[in-house]
This record gives structure tokens, sequence and C-alpha cells, in this order.
């Protein structure tokens, strides 16, 4: 998975739709695009789709209509390993596996493609540092790691077979304040160095403004709009502007009155 | 004579009897957790099925043990030799708490954990022996203590159709109004449930700290 389509598209949703079997309708009507080396935040409450939208990229739901299509190819097309493995996943309380150590959480991925042992070790090292974690921890087992330090790992796990497309499915929303801020800031600094591709599911508008290239916000299954975050501050969309005014930021009128 | 007198003397005969009590466990219970492990992960696998298996399980275990000896009779080959009917029923009896508990574990693995690994490219095949086996066997080897213990007691009853063990002496000294020699079927037969389940919990406890 290294070369994308011309145009710099490396996700695309086409006309999706995806409903339970036999349930409701999760999502309706989803199109959007995700360009190379962006950093999308899909931002909306608790079952807006975003999740779906999500786990539609890496084949772990799979539309009922529409087309995901990913490196130029519907994941329908793929095989659902192949792309699975060239994906980054990083979710919520990281997901580590409890009963391996941290570096063979962050190995796992490199350990399934077969990578060499010198190899995977060689790389775990080279993540630890690079998501600001001691190489003591290495052997350590996560529970006894502080929550900060398990989504560092889990960021860690995520990139280590060095995938072009990231999902983080809000990574740092069970971290307090002061740690969330801090993994922030550095995964803005990391991502300005590695420039993947990232999809990442936020609810919190600030996050979604401070790390989002464009912020698709979405409400009800439904995809509201896509804007750069300065356009997302001047939006008239009256959705938009009830984000703003819940999270307490200045709406247009109000900076106009002002 | 005397429990301990009666031991000693005829320690060969005894020590002789508890071996083939042993060995009547230890070989139904493998075979229990050969059958019941896959079983139990494959009902968590298909819900459907989930009713049908552990009901069928939950039935064999309320039969009485003497009866299911006798039901067992008329089985060719089986049947033959009391030893194999003794560790059939044996087996059958360990299966609904190793079904049970094998489906227990599997649905207590946290759905998060497994759908990481499946998002990060693990096929099914690595998803259930690296993670999902791995976190259940605490539970499964509970189920394999339980189901232990059970047969070492059920064991003894399968000397009332000749297969031998520490059932003997009890059934004997029942029949001579001789409770020194019930005690001397029974005593060891007690050690040999506190051996059985001592040894187990330690394994259990060592896997659960993992």
């Amino acid at each position: 998975m290294s070369t994308g389509t011309q145009n710099g598209t490396v996700i695309e949703m086409r006309n999706v739709a995806y409903r339970f079997p036999g349930g409701p309708s999760l999502l309706n009507d989803l199109n959007l695009q995700v360009r190379r080396g962006e950093t999308l935040m899909l931002l909306g409450r608790s079952g807006s789709g975003k999740t779906t939208t999500l786990k539609l990229i890496n084949d772990l739901l799979s539309p009922t209509e529409g087309d995901v299509i990913v490196d130029g190819r519907a994941t329908r097309d793929w095989d659902r390993i192949r792309l699975r493995r060239g994906i980054g996943y990083c979710i919520q309380e990281a997901g580590l596996f409890p009963h391996f150590t941290v570096e063979r959480n962050i190995g796992l991925v490199p350990t399934i493609e077969n990578w060499e042992l010198d190899r995977i070790r060689k790389r775990v090292a080279e993540l630890l540092q690079l998501v600001g974690l001691d190489p003591s921890l290495a052997s350590r087992s996560p529970k006894e790691l502080s929550g900060g330090q398990r989504q560092r790992v889990g960021v860690a796990r995520a990139l280590a077979a060095d995938p072009p497309i990231l999902l983080m499915d809000e990574p740092f929303g069970a971290l307090d304040a002061i740690t969330r801020a801090e993994l922030q800031k550095e995964f803005l600094a990391l991502q300005q160095r590695l420039q993947k591709t990232v999809v990442f599911v936020t609810h919190d508008l600030r996050e979604a403004l401070f790390l989002g290239t464009r912020i698709a916000l979405m409400e009800g299954g439904r995809l509201v709009a896509a804007l750069s975050p300065s356009e997302f501050m001047k939006s008239q969309d009256p959705l938009v502007q009830e984000y703003l005014e819940a999270f307490e930021m200045p709406t247009p009128e109000k900076r106009a009155s002002a | 004579m005397n429990v301990f007198q009666y031991i000693v003397q005829n320690h060969g005969e005894v020590f002789e009897a508890t071996g083939w009590h042993l060995g009547m466990v230890v070989a139904s219970t493998l075979f229990a957790v050969l059958i019941g492990i896959p079983l139990g992960i494959l009902i968590s696998r298909r819900p459907g099925w989930n009713k049908a298996v552990l009901g069928t399980a939950n039935v064999i275990q309320t039969i009485p043990s003497l009866a299911l000896f006798a039901f067992l009779l008329p089985v060719p080959w089986i049947g033959a030799r009391s030893g194999r009917l003794a560790i059939l029923a044996l087996t059958l009896y360990a299966l609904l708490p190793l079904i049970r508990n094998t489906y227990a574990g599997m649905k207590g693995v946290d759905p998060a954990i497994v759908e990481a690994g499946r998002g990060m490219g693990m096929t099914d095949r690595q998803l259930l022996f690296s993670v999902e086996l791995p976190l259940a066997l605490g539970f499964i080897i509970a189920g394999v203590r339980v189901a232990a213990v059970i047969s070492v007691g059920l064991a003894t009853i399968a000397a009332a159709l000749g297969a031998g063990g520490l059932g003997e002496y009890i059934f004997r000294g029942i029949g001579m109004y001789d409770n020194q020699l019930i005690l001397v079927g029974a005593i060891p037969a007690a050690a040999l449930a506190l051996l059985v389940d001592a040894t187990l919990g330690w394994v259990e406890r060592r896997l659960r700290a993992i």
C-alpha cells in the first residue's frame, strides 16, 4: 500500500450507507474524501456514526450500500488482512493485550508480518523513543503503566509497521486533561514529521480544531460539513454554531457584535 | 483391623487401586478436555448452538451415575470392558464444567481487545490462539479443576461395575458391614481429591497471574 491515486485521495466514501442486519440505519449517503497527509477529524456526538465510518475504512464493518475506496480499490476487493496490516489502528484505552509485554504489544504487526526478531526489537526501541517512553518499559506489562503511558504504547503499536494510514478512535478520550493536552501536542509534532494520512474520531471540538487539517462534522448518521478549522470557526451552519456555543467558542455573530 | 494397619499391611494393593483410580480420572479428564474445550469455543462463536449443547451436557449431568453406567453397558466395545465403560461415563460427567467454563472464559474476553487485534490484521486463528484462549485460560483451568475433582468422587462408583479403583474397598466394606474397610477406600480417595484440587488450583493461580 504505497501509492494512491493521482489526485492524492487515499480514502474515499462514495454514497456509503451502513445498517446492522435487520437493525436501524447507522450511516446514510456518506460522501467523503481523505487526502494524503491530512488529518481528518470525525467530530460528532455519540451515535452520530463517526466510529462506524472509521471501521468501514479497515473493513471491520462492510458498507451495506456504496463503496469505501482505499488506495484506489474498494475495501470489498481488498484482501481484508492485507488491507488492515497496512492501516494503523489505535483505540480508546489503547486496547493493549493484557497478557503481552509492552514490547510484544508494539511489535504485534511486525510479528504477524514475520519480520526477523532483531528487526522487530530495533523497531520497538525506535518507537518507544518516538512516543517518548523510556526503553526500560519494554518488558513491562500494560497494567503496570499509567493511562497516558498505555496510550503512548497504543500509538507506537499503530505505527509499528510504518503504515501510510492511521485510524484513531478517541485515542485520548479516557485521559485526564493534562495528560491529554500533552499527548495532543506530541501527536501534532509527530504527525508533522511523519505526514501520515490520519482519520481521527473525537467528540471534543477543541481537540478537532487543534489537531485537524479538516473537520468532518457528523450528526445522526450523516455528514453535515467537512471544513478546515478556520472555515469551521466562520461557518453559518446552525449545527456548527451549536458546537461552537457548546464549547464556549466565539461564533461569527458574537464576534461581529463584539 | 484398624484402617491404617490394613493400609500398611496391604500397601501394594492399596497403592495399585489408588493408581488405577487416578488413571481413570486422568484419562477421562483428558478426553473431556479434548472434547469440551473445542465445543465451548464453538458455541461461543455460534450463539444458536449454545443452548442445545449446554442443555445436553446439563441433562447428562443430572443422570444418576449408577444409571449412566448401566445405560452404557450395551454399547459395543465400550461395554465389553468395565474400565472403558467407567472412563466413558466419567468423561461425560466432566464435559459440563469444561464446556461451560470455556464458553464463559471466551465470552469474558474484552471485545475491544479482540477488535483491536482484528483491526490490526490478525487472522481468526491468530486471534484465537494468541489472544482469546490465553485470556480465557484461567477460566478453562478452573473448569478442568472442577471436572477432575468430581471425577475422583464418581470414580469410586465405577467399582460397582467391577472397574476397580478405590471404590472396590468401599463396596466390599458395605457388603461386609466393615466400616474400617470402607475407610480404606474413602480416605485415599479424599486425599486424591484434595491433591488434584490443590495441584490444579496452583496451575490456575499461576495462569491468572499473567
